[in-house]
């Protein structure tokens, strides 16, 4: 509504509505006080009685007024300085962004240079750096956790980032890229394509290849199957391929879940995996230390 | 004494009906309340069925302690006062009595409807859009019974305890309209008619004063009219009485924002909810003294008397959580507590030390009076009290510790610029607390079920009490 008219207006309308309010509780309270006891005098009964309740007329008690005048002080002056008549801006010039941006100059002018020194250093280097490994984890923790768990180990659909397998490579600059960038993983849908049957087939097949039981006719349909549908994206040994974020499929690596059900259900209907890219979130410096932390994952030091 | 008109009796059936419904909605609500708070200290009380889950039960929770426990205290108050105070019986009994099957319904569609994961999703007004026109319908209709037993009344002057339960009467309709304009796209779905940030201000407006008139304008009716009469003391203060509620009654309606600091809410309007609800502190307190101040005189009272020490300790409880509230919207202390458990210590200091405790005080003095019995244990009232009352410190302090240290938590930062600690942390450190809340609540229901064995006691085999309207004496 705003947009329809003038900011004047909503300004005398905000500014009507607060201080008229205001000032008619301190009339409020000025015509309360004209009721007062003498020296020595109780309070009587107003005269008026309801099923046996009467009302004495004692006077507004004192120190309440105060409380009650220091608050609306503290109000008029608040308003003086702080925007809140309207497009007033208030004489201190504050503003919640402008606050916001503040702290956040402050911090990069304390934070950033320890994480330009960082960030000067490759990636397997920072990875062996205590203090730096520290504030990646806490980076860990407060971005990633929610997703790969705090201690790094995944979950359903969320890698492990402590084994040596990668999806996307586990070189360090290949994990900066990850994180930077995002991932988007795609394992279409195969149901429409290749039927039920099919399904089966493959899922036997794919089984089979981490040394799983299934019936041969089965392996060997799931095969053909696999060879002219699948080995595009996962290699004719799928062994899977990184450069499109396709899984391995001979190990017992399993990012929704190895059993039958799962792996038919993936054939299926797919997967849509996805890694938000934390460039803009984050920042290329705090990347850096946040990849040689991931990297220090796989790689420690016996 | 007084006289009586040929055949006018008060309409003490409605009351009735409301006051035992308050207890039996007290017991389902509390009890809900426990079972989610023992999900949060241990998640496997949803028992992995999702209308057990926290998400759908934690609004039924509120619906049935606010709405139907709340709710139906207010309804039986509100009818026995209005009629005794206005010496008249209730203007037309069947829309009374459609008020009571009206509102019972509207909490049984809350019990059916919010388990199935049917929500608006706007807090304390999640039912969906046809149970929101039956309270307005149920709502209207209250107002017709109110204001028509007042029109009607055989006194000149108003009683303060009716202005409260008006003010609260007519801001309600107000508030529940307003927020939940909706476009229906199905039965049992529709979309706010608000959107963004007007629609976040249009529902805490709503939220903060389903606090500030549901919870505590006609909780006030409840206290001016219990207190005098149990404590047979004049009213402290005519003239603060008439401040107070003008000035809480502006003041409240601002307060909304406070609950969206540093949100995308315009700054202005931040630090117009902020001083607003600094203001509020002293009209807030007001009640409080004109409620305590009434016992002046008869002090000595409080002790022997257990319903006074229900009413008094709300009171007191009323004061104490009302000195927070303003403090919490002061923006730098919100920084601190919002989002954390000090938030829901805070409700439930006003929930169940002033609200829940000055809805029991009244109902152990209404109850025998509505079935001409003396009540079945006094000692057992004496039991509930400080059962109750160990209940609420143990919710509150637990939940000011863990809310504090959870603010601390997430703002430490450590040399590096890091943040000290991660969520999940600041969730394991809170276990302890959870615990401890848990225990409170369950002391709390234990109270409820006891008063709820006295009233038991009380009322079985009693016939329903009549009463003549009297003579009112000349003003």
């Amino acid at each position: 509504m705003a947009d329809f008219f003038q900011p004047v207006f909503w300004t005398l309308f905000i500014s009507l509505g607060t201080l008229g309010g205001i000032f008619w509780m301190v009339y409020l309270l000025v015509s309360g006080r004209k009721v007062k006891l003498q020296p020595g005098e109780t309070a009587k009964s107003t005269g008026h009685e309801w099923d046996g309740i009467e009302e004495l007329n004692n006077p507004l008690p004192n120190w309440w007024v105060w409380m009650f005048y220091l608050t609306i002080v503290f109000a008029l002056g608040y308003l003086v300085l702080y925007p809140g008549l309207g497009v007033a801006k208030g004489v201190l010039g504050w503003s919640s962004a402008g606050n916001h941006e503040l702290e956040v100059q402050e911090a990069k002018a304390k934070y950033d240079p320890l994480y330009k020194k960082y960030a000067s250093m490759p990636i397997a280097e920072l990875a062996k750096n205590e203090a730096a490994l520290r504030t990646g984890n806490r980076f860990f923790v407060n971005n990633c956790a929610v997703c790969h768990g705090s201690d790094a180990r995944g979950n359903r659909g969320f890698p492990n980032l402590t084994d040596n397998d990668w999806l996307y490579g586990g070189k360090p600059e290949q994990i900066k890229t990850t994180i930077l960038n995002g991932r988007n993983g795609n394992m279409p849908a195969w149901l429409p394509v290749i039927g039920a049957d099919g399904v089966r087939n493959v899922a036997s097949y794919v089984l089979s290849l981490s040394g799983r039981e299934a019936p041969a006719e089965e392996i060997a349909a799931g095969k053909k199957i696999f060879e002219t549908t699948c080995a595009g994206c996962h290699g004719m040994d799928a062994k899977g391929n990184q450069a499109l974020g396709a899984p391995n499929l001979t190990d017992t690596i399993w990012l929704y879940g190895g059993n039958r059900k799962t792996v038919e259900q993936t054939i299926a209907h797919g997967r849509k995996g996805k890694m938000p890219a934390h460039k803009d979130r984050l920042g290329e410096d705090k990347v850096h230390i946040l990849a040689a932390y991931v990297y220090s994952l796989s790689h420690r030091q016996q | 004494m007084s006289q009586h008109i040929a055949t006018e009796e008060y309409n003490y059936k409605v009351v009735r009906q409301f006051a035992i419904m308050t207890v039996i909605w007290g017991i389902v609500g509390m009890s809900l309340g426990v079972l989610i708070a023992s999900q949060l200290a241990w998640p496997a009380m949803n028992f992995d069925t999702p209308w057990l889950s926290f998400g759908r039960l934690r609004p039924l929770h509120t619906n049935a302690v606010i709405f139907a426990f709340g709710g139906s205290a207010l309804f039986a108050t509100s009818y026995y006062v209005v009629q005794r105070t206005c010496y008249t019986s209730l203007f037309s009994p069947r829309l009374a009595s459609f008020t009571f099957w009206g509102w019972q319904a509207v909490i049984l569609a809350a019990v059916i409807t919010l388990p199935m994961g049917y929500t608006s999703s706007k807090e304390y007004a999640e039912l969906e859009w046809p149970i929101d026109l039956l309270i307005g319908v149920v709502w209207v209709s209250y107002a017709v019974v109110f204001f028509g037993t007042i029109a009607k009344r055989k006194v000149k002057h108003i009683y303060v305890a009716n202005w409260f339960y008006g003010g609260f009467i007519i801001t309600i309709a107000v508030l529940h309209i307003f927020n939940n304009m909706a476009l229906p796209v199905g039965p049992l779905k529709a979309y706010s008619m608000y959107s963004g940030v007007q629609d976040a201000m249009i529902q805490w407006w709503y939220g903060h004063n389903a606090v500030g008139f549901f919870l505590t304008a006609g909780f006030l009716g409840m206290m001016y009219y219990f207190i005098p009469k149990q404590a047979n003391r004049p009213v402290y203060s005519y003239r603060l009485s008439v401040v107070h509620f003008w000035a809480l009654s502006f003041t409240y309606i601002w307060a909304g924002p406070h609950h969206l600091h540093y949100t995308a809410l315009p700054d202005w309007t931040q630090s117009l909810g902020m001083v607003m609800s600094l203001i509020l502190l002293a009209p807030s307190w007001g009640g409080m003294i004109n409620g305590i101040m009434t016992l002046s005189g008869a002090w000595e009272k409080l002790r022997e008397d257990p319903i006074l020490k229900f009413l008094i300790v709300a009171v007191s409880f009323y004061g104490m959580s009302t000195f927070e509230g303003p403090m919490m919207a002061i923006k730098t202390v919100n920084a601190l507590s919002h989002f954390t458990d000090w938030t829901i210590g805070h409700v439930h200091s006003g929930a169940l030390g002033w609200v829940a405790f000055i809805s029991i005080g009244s109902l152990y003095y209404l109850i025998p009076r509505l079935y001409n019995r003396e009540i079945y244990s006094t000692r057992l009232i004496e039991t509930h009290f400080w059962i109750a009352t160990i209940g609420v410190v143990l919710y509150i302090t637990s939940m000011w510790i863990s809310g504090v240290m959870q603010g601390l938590m997430w703002r430490a930062v450590n040399d590096d610029g890091t943040l000290t600690y991660s969520f999940v942390e600041s969730v394991q450190a809170s276990h302890p607390f959870y615990v401890i809340r848990f225990m409170g609540g369950v002391f709390f229901v234990t109270g409820m079920c006891i008063m709820a064995y006295n009233i038991w006691k009380t009322v079985k085999g009693a016939t329903p009490a009549t009463a003549q309207v009297p003579v009112p004496a000349a003003h």
